[in-house]
């Protein structure tokens, strides 16, 4: 217990990121109510600021060694600075792609860009959690500002209804984690999160078994965040009500901040109850990629099938975390990383399409799309190849590498489920290849977007075609994270 | 005398109410909204109560979180529920079925 005589100033240093994100943000929330309407653009150059000054100060304090501070309450790992990096990344394209979307919906104001980087410091706080205490206050500020961002558009039914839909069935999400860490703390005596590992070790047996309720309403309430099936009823909806916009938010980052959450809590908290959580997780990975793969081809409208395609991807991710070797998380991190790539692509295109009063959320509004723009029709065709796992494109070489991390543990027959309904998955996502190169257009108007969207969409896209040639990098980086 | 059971027996009890409260109820959205604070509130007197005999102080600190992350979310379910109102005159959860899922 801690004593006012023993309180010594924390070392701030592995927070300068989180805190520089934090005072930023609070500057462009008061800054922005002195913006008028039409200058609105002033709050966007300043969030991207944000978002670049947060990377330069990740990167220049990165020291490649685990730091811990606030009485171990917060780490400063290789895996948290990788992982912090990219969402960066991810929330700039974001932001990049949804600014002429905004616009023509009269949404560019203020509260999308601060809800948005609150949203990215709940991420980080999340991604550095060493503690129940940090994950749980993380958790929920990511949450919170993802409620609010989803009912941005107040007039629309779809959107608030799609709301009030992520908002209660989160929030019981959130109260099914907080039970299960309740108990967790009960059992063990500790919110930390390697203290609990520690403990766990030496449990009796009726102890264990109050520590396994816990665990199982953890994962629980993690795989209503992630999506993972049977808790990925909010997803469809949220995905389809949302304006596209906030559905590109919310498909990208927050993925990358939940497999951290998976790792801090199950791995690093609960590392030694891997026996247990491994078979919650293979029934989930299975009915995921089942779930997703085969309901996604019923969809017609595109953003409810990307969003069945997000439950078939979190069955993957899935996979590389239950293997439980280092080479299966380090493979799950980079299907994570490819993956909020992909999604920022493929929400990227959709928003590529929509203009003023069109949405382009259908699959028909695909049609023809190589004879309007045959530049963006190949982008998606690489994004699409990338989603299905086919060669050259980088969705092959996650999906190879986490196959490869279930093999090696012995789960042959795993793998080749995974293999089978990504096989499944192939056909609706060549189906929009087909609308794109077969069919005639049924919207014939000119894509109407600036120059900054079309030049980041297709790097984003290239990059997902350089990465599926070169993976060495980001592979190796992801080993060298995880350790 | 109470034991920790009691407690643990009571946080159980409000939590099993509170799930059913959101799975059962067919009539009003705000009463969804009373059951998902009934739920941190049973994760409260867990806490506090293992915080209690444990004789560690975190446990009770994570309290003050949750209850005002309670307020926080508190506030958002009802904006939210007050623009959904807006939109389609109702609060009715069996109305909230635009969306087909």
């Amino acid at each position: 217990m801690m004593t006012p005589s023993s309180f010594e100033i924390p070392n701030f240093l592995p927070a300068v990121p989180e805190i520089f994100v934090l005072a930023a943000t609070c500057v462009i929330l008061l800054a922005d109510l002195y913006i008028r309407d039409d200058k609105k653009v002033i709050t966007y150059l300043m969030s991207l600021a944000t978002l670049v000054g947060a990377a330069v100060l990740t990167i220049t304090l990165h020291t490649g060694e685990t730091v811990l501070t606030f009485s171990g309450s917060f780490v400063s790992d290789p895996m948290g600075d990788v992982l912090k990096v990219f969402v960066y990344l991810v929330t700039a394209a974001v932001f990049v792609y949804s600014r002429n979307y905004l616009i023509a919906r009269n949404l560019f104001k203020g509260e999308f860009f601060t809800l948005g980087l609150f949203g990215v410091l709940g991420m980080m706080v999340l991604i550095s959690a060493q503690n129940m205490l940090t994950l749980y206050l993380g958790l929920e500020l990511l949450s919170l500002c993802m409620y609010a961002m989803v009912a941005l558009q107040r007039d629309s039914i779809n959107a608030t209804e799609a709301a009030m839909k992520y908002f209660i069935l989160g929030a019981l999400a959130s109260g099914m984690l907080l039970y299960g860490m309740s108990l967790i703390y009960g059992i063990t005596g500790s919110l930390d999160l390697a203290e609990i590992n520690a403990a766990i070790k030496s449990l009796d047996d009726s102890k264990m078994m109050v520590a396994s309720l816990g665990m199982v309403l953890v994962i629980v309430g993690m795989a209503f965040k992630l999506g993972a099936v049977p808790f990925h009823m909010w997803l469809p909806d949220v995905y389809h009500g949302a304006p596209t916009a906030i559905t590109l938010y919310i498909s990208a980052a927050p993925k990358i901040a939940a497999f951290a959450m998976v790792m801090r809590l199950l791995v690093e908290g609960l590392g030694d109850m891997h026996v247990q959580w491994q078979e919650i997780l293979i029934i989930m990975a299975v009915l995921s990629m089942a779930v997703g793969n085969i309901i996604a081809i019923a969809q017609a409208n595109i953003k409810r099938m990307l969003a069945y395609s997000t439950i078939s991807h979190v069955g993957f991710l899935l996979l590389g975390i239950l293997a439980g070797t280092a080479a299966g998380y380090s493979s799950a991190m980079f299907y994570t990383i490819t993956y909020a790539l992909m999604a920022a692509g493929g929400f990227g295109m959709i928003l590529l399409l929509s203009r003023s009063g069109f949405e382009a959320d259908r699959l028909e509004d695909f049609k023809g799309l190589s004879e309007r723009s045959p530049w963006f029709a190949f982008m998606m065709l690489i994004l699409m190849f990338s989603m299905a796992g086919v060669p050259p494109t980088v969705g092959f070489y996650a999906k190879l590498a986490v196959l490869q991390s279930v093999i090696d543990v012995g789960l042959v027959w795993l793998a080749v489920v995974g293999v089978i309904f990504s096989i499944i998955g192939v056909f609706y996502y060549l189906r929009i290849i087909k609308l794109m190169y077969f069919d005639k257009p049924v919207d014939t108007a000119p894509l109407e977007t600036t120059a900054d969207m079309r030049i980041i969409l297709s790097a984003n896209a290239l990059g997902i075609l350089y990465l599926g040639l070169m993976p060495g990098s980001l592979l190796a980086l992801c080993v060298a994270a995880i350790g | 005398m109470i034991s920790m059971s009691h407690f643990l027996i009571l946080g159980a009890i409000l939590f099993c109410i509170s799930v059913a409260g959101i799975f059962l109820n067919r009539k009003n959205i705000i009463i969804l909204l009373m059951a998902v604070e009934l739920m941190l509130l049973a994760v409260n007197m867990n806490f506090v109560a293992f915080s209690y005999f444990l004789g560690d102080i975190a446990g009770q600190i994570f309290v003050f979180f949750i209850l005002t992350v309670a307020a926080a979310e508190a506030a958002i379910g009802l904006a939210i529920l007050v623009v959904l109102f807006r939109n389609r005159r109702s609060i009715n959860v069996d109305d909230i079925n635009s969306l087909n899922g």
